[in-house]
Order: structure tokens, then C-alpha cells, then sequence
């Protein structure tokens, strides 16, 4: 499953993390390296093996279905880029 | 006497408690020793001098009141992960800016409740992802401790805690905050001659602190003794309603375990830790641990963990996954840093490439990849599996002890640049460490030699699921045993 440059455009584009063309053959190289020692992997057998999905075994709580917070717009928006009237303000994406 | 920063937090306790002097006086000491050491170590990103004095003046009055908490006027460094309201983080990534939280971590808010004081921000590799601290935004932190070959090398003082290690081990706090998400805590500790403790998934919360992994992130302490580590610990962990993993039993009294001993304890060594190329002077460490906790009344157990080699390859996609999925929420809209462009998905793709360092792309774009449309079975859910079977090795060792023996990383601290050209070398710091985390167990590093350049060397000790008790129990014989005291010559 080797990457190549095209690859890393279209995962680049997933990621919503701009590469210049120029960096794509270096980084499939990188990434092909990394993939190269991961697919050590296949020589485990994981027939009938459950998927690991918490490390320790618990159930989710559930809490009462209840308002515990809130009125903290001017918080919500300290830190934003762009603010106005306690909206975050953003590129047009609507025409 | 001692100068106030090179007591310990246990003993510095003593003091304010016996009023010798008072937790103003601490914190001035503490103040002073960052402004003077901080340009050659690069340890601290945000200072608080001003706050700690406050608190400190706070503390004063609840001592002679009588109503101390359990780190009344302790100072303490905190890892720029954890948000602290009004107070800088940034994870040490460009893409937070000048982020000023307005919220408190759950950790953090537990040591300020039990009266400690916040000296300021400790350096760390970008969002936690790194092993030397060299994909900071701010730069690396150096190694208190130089090589004895007279080169005088800069050498890293490990990662993703790089800042908390060594600003413990400068005496520059008397703890830190730490994470470790493959073993961020444990190897940076070992680099530095402290002590540092990953507790159980679960014991403490990880609300406020910014996710790198979520499965396999935890916090804890780095300390500069085993006791000093445990009374840390007890006090960042505890369940929390904001964090739905974190686990609702009572937080033990670890202090009280590291004076336990070791008697009637099967103590296992797992062989498939005893990798090539390992140096001779990890080797006899190891050997010199087994013999101390014999001689401590422990029995020694061979154990075998067969799929120990596999935890790294599979640390390397279960954490870029999880990473890839955390880190999207950085996209220039509510926080941090925005570049401005054409469209909205111009503005994510720039405000990401020029926010995040390399290495974090890296893996945010392995993460992508293993999740994308067709390779999530072949590469996520197989990892899942692997990780499965790594638990149940554990879980078999179980069955033949109580705690597992180790070396805490495969080298002691090598030089800064040394490394970081070949991203899997540096990945490799994480060969003993990231076990524990896949598995979600407690793992401790406990420094207990120097090697042939005068380095410090740890032992990591593993335990049970929420046993913290028993690793602090071994730890504290290792401590006593191999009488390690050294400290860091001061050159900053």
C-alpha cells in the first residue's frame, strides 16, 4: 500500500492542511516509511480478536438530562480571531 | 542551611508547617531561581512571579490560620498543556497564539484547592507530540545534566515533559504537572534524575488539558522524590462529572505506600525488554534492581509479554488517529491563530499549515490516512486488535506478579539534533513506556544510577490496573536501595 504524491494531495485535502506540490514527494516519502515499519502488524493474529476501545473496563455514566452551564458567550468568544456581539465571525460560505 | 529550592516538596511541607519560613519567602526563592536560570534552560514558556506571590501570601494566612490544605505554599511549574485561566497555553504550537483559557483544568484546579502556587508554564514538545522537546514552538528546553567528556553538548532533557523534568531537576519548582501519552512523563524523568508517575487510564481527569490521544493520554506528576510524586498524585487525581473516562473510586493514600516494602511481592522481569544494542550501563542497572529487590525480600519471576515489539507499530496509529480526529478543532475559527484567505476552506488549510510544526502534520496525516475510506480495517481496526492482545499479555503476567521491573527508556539523554532527522529513531525512546498506555496501566520512573558519562539513568516499575499502591512500594525501594542522590552541577 505504498503512498504516492497524489495520495498525500488527497489526504493533505482531508486534513485541510495546505501542501505545496512541492513537499509532496518528500513527505510520501516520509509517510512510506512510517507505513513501511507499521505493517509489522500483519504478522500478529488477530482472528477473533475484539477491538481494544477503553482501557479500563467501564461503562459510560449517563447524567441526569438537565442545564448544568451556560450564559458564557463573552467567554466563549474571548479567544476568537473574530468576534462581534458574542458571535464568532467567519468567511462567508453561503452565497 | 539548605538553600529553600533545593528542598524537597515533602520537606519544604516541614517548613511551613514548622513556620521556618514562610511560603512568601518560598516563592521569592523560586521566582528568583527561574529569572536567573530560565535564558540557559529555556524550561519555563510563561512566568508568573506576581501570581505566585499572591497565592503564596494566600497560603501564609491559611497556614497561620490553621487551615491548610495538603500543598498549602508548595510552588509548582505547569506543563502548557493544561489550561490555566488568565494564563497563557498554547500546547507550545503556533496555531494557539496567545490562547488565554478562561477555565481551569480539573487537575490544576485540585493542586490550587489543596493551596499550591503557580510559579508558570513549562515547555514541552508540540502538542505533546515529540521525545526531546526539539518541536516546540518555543524551542527546546536543555538537559540540566551535561555529559562528563568535557564537550559540553546541549542535551535534550527527553520528551513531550521535557519543561517539567528539568525544572524539577534545576530546582526551579518543587513539582511539576506532567502528560504521558507513550511515555512523556517516564522518559523525560529518567533523562533528568527525577521521578515521574503515569497513573492508571482514568484516575485523574482530563478535562482542561488539551487532547493528543484521548484513549491513552493521562496526567501526573514529576517530582523529585518517590513521596514527593505520591502526595502530587494524590492530589491531581479524582473523579471528575467532565470527564467521562475518569473513574468514580476513591484516590487511595499513595503517600502511604511508598514506605510499604516489597516483602512476599513477585517482582516480574519481562524478556522481551532486553533489546539489542541496549548499553551496558542500562544492562547492569537492570541486574542491580532485581538484586536490591531481592535483597528487599521480593521473589523475582521470569515473565514474557510476546507482544511487546508490536506496541510501538501500533502506538503509531491508534495516537495519529486519535490525534488526527482531537486536532481538527484547530481550524482558525474560535481560537488561536487565523490566516485569512479566499475561501473557508482556504483559511483551514492555511491557518493549519502555517499553525502546526512538522512533526504534527506528520501525523495528522498518517492519522487521516489510516482512518480514510478503505484503510480504516487494514491498518486502525488491526491495530485495535494488536492492542487487545498486548492487554492480555499483561493480564497473563498477572497471574505470576504483582509489578514488572523494566528500564525506563533504551538510552540515557543524548544530544539535542542528534536525533531528530529520522522520525522512527526518536520513536524508538518510546519502546518501554508506551506499553503501559496502550495497556492503560500505572507506570513509574525512578532514577537509580548514572551511566559512564555521568548521566542519569531510571528503572520504570508497572503495575495492576489502579494499583498505583504497589508501584509506589517497589518505587520506594529502588529509591532507598540504590541511595541515588546526585543532582544536576549547576552551570546556568
Amino acid at each position: 500500500m505504498a503512498v504516492d504524491a497524489n495520495t498525500v494531495r488527497r489526504v493533505a485535502r482531508l486534513a485541510r492542511i495546505h501542501e505545496p506540490d512541492s513537499r509532496l514527494e518528500s513527505l510520501a516519502g516520509e509517510l512510506n516509511t512510517i507505513l513501511g515499519w507499521i505493517e509489522m502488524l500483519n504478522e500478529v493474529d488477530v482472528e477473533g480478536v475484539e477491538p481494544m476501545t477503553s482501557a479500563v473496563e467501564t461503562t459510560l455514566p449517563l447524567r441526569e438530562d438537565v442545564v448544568t452551564d451556560g450564559g458564557n458567550s463573552q467567554k466563549i468568544v474571548a479567544n476568537a480571531p473574530r468576534s462581534a456581539d458574542g458571535f464568532f465571525v467567519v468567511p462567508k460560505v453561503v452565497e | 542551611m539548605t538553600q529553600l529550592t533545593e528542598l524537597t516538596l515533602a520537606a519544604a511541607r516541614d517548613g511551613l508547617a514548622s513556620k521556618a519560613f514562610s511560603a512568601v519567602e518560598l516563592a521569592t526563592a523560586f521566582n528568583k531561581a527561574i529569572e536567573a536560570a530560565n535564558p540557559s534552560l529555556n524550561a519555563y514558556v510563561v512566568t508568573t512571579p506576581e501570581k505566585a506571590l499572591e497565592m503564596a501570601a494566600a497560603s501564609d494566612a491559611r497556614l497561620k490560620a490553621g487551615n491548610a490544605g495538603a500543598l498549602e505554599g508548595i510552588p509548582l511549574g505547569i506543563k502548557d498543556l493544561f489550561c490555566t485561566e488568565g494564563v497563557r497555553a498554547t500546547a507550545c504550537s503556533n496555531i494557539l497564539g496567545e490562547f488565554k483559557p478562561t477555565y481551569e483544568s480539573t487537575v490544576t484546579s485540585q493542586l490550587w484547592r489543596d493551596g499550591a502556587v503557580m510559579l508558570g508554564k513549562l515547555n514541552m514538545d508540540e502538542f505533546a507530540m515529540g521525545s526531546s522537546n526539539e518541536t516546540s514552538r518555543f524551542g527546546p528546553v536543555v538537559n540540566p545534566w551535561k555529559r562528563q567528556d568535557g564537550a559540553n553538548a546541549s542535551l535534550t532533557p527527553g520528551g513531550s515533559s521535557g519543561g517539567s523534568a528539568a525544572a524539577v531537576a534545576a530546582d526551579l519548582c518543587l513539582g511539576a504537572t506532567a502528560t504521558d501519552t507513550g511515555g512523556s512523563i517516564r522518559q523525560p524523568a529518567a533523562f533528568t534524575g527525577t521521578v515521574g508517575i503515569k497513573p492508571t487510564y482514568g484516575r485523574a481527569s482530563r478535562f482542561g488539558i488539551v487532547a493528543f490521544a484521548s484513549s491513552l493520554d493521562q496526567a501526573g506528576p514529576i517530582a523529585k522524590t518517590v513521596l514527593d510524586s505520591a502526595i502530587l498524585l494524590e492530589s491531581m487525581c479524582g473523579h471528575d462529572p467532565k470527564d467521562s473516562t475518569s473513574l468514580q473510586i476513591p484516590v487511595p493514600d499513595f503517600a502511604a505506600a511508598v514506605a510499604r516494602g516489597v516483602k512476599g511481592l513477585k517482582i516480574g522481569v519481562p524478556k522481551e525488554y532486553r533489546v539489542d544494542g541496549m548499553p551496558e550501563a542500562i544492562e547492569k542497572l537492570w541486574s542491580d534492581g532485581i538484586a536490591w529487590l531481592k535483597d528487599a525480600g521480593a521473589e523475582i519471576v521470569d515473565v514474557s509479554l510476546p507482544h511487546t515489539k508490536y506496541a510501538l507499530p501500533c502506538y503509531y496509529i491508534v495516537a495519529p488517529a486519535e490525534a488526527s480526529s482531537n486536532l481538527a478543532r484547530f481550524d482558525g475559527m474560535r481560537f488561536g491563530t487565523r490566516v485569512e484567505g479566499e475561501t473557508l476552506t482556504e483559511v483551514y488549510e492555511q491557518s493549519r499549515a502555517q499553525g502546526f510544526g512538522n512533526e504534527v502534520k506528520r501525523r495528522i496525516l498518517i492519522g487521516t490516512y489510516v482512518l480514510s475510506a478503505g484503510y480504516y480495517d487494514a491498518y486502525y481496526l488491526r491495530a485495535q486488535r494488536v492492542r487487545t492482545k498486548i492487554a492480555e499479555d499483561f493480564r497473563l503476567a498477572w497471574q505470576k506478579c504483582d509489578a514488572l521491573l523494566t528500564p525506563t527508556a533504551p538510552s540515557a539523554a543524548f544530544g539535542l539534533g542528534e536525533k531528530s532527522d529520522d522520525p522512527i529513531q526518536m520513536y524508538l525512546n518510546d519502546v518501554f513506556t508506551v506499553t503501559a498506555n496502550l495497556a492503560g496501566l500505572p507506570g513509574i520512573s525512578v532514577p537509580a544510577a548514572l551511566d559512564s558519562q555521568g548521566l542519569p539513568l531510571g528503572l520504570q516499575v508497572i503495575g495492576r490496573a489502579l494499583d498505583e499502591e504497589t508501584v509506589f512500594a517497589v518505587a520506594g525501594v529502588l529509591e532507598a536501595q540504590s541511595g541515588f542522590n546526585a543532582k544536576a552541577k549547576s552551570w546556568w
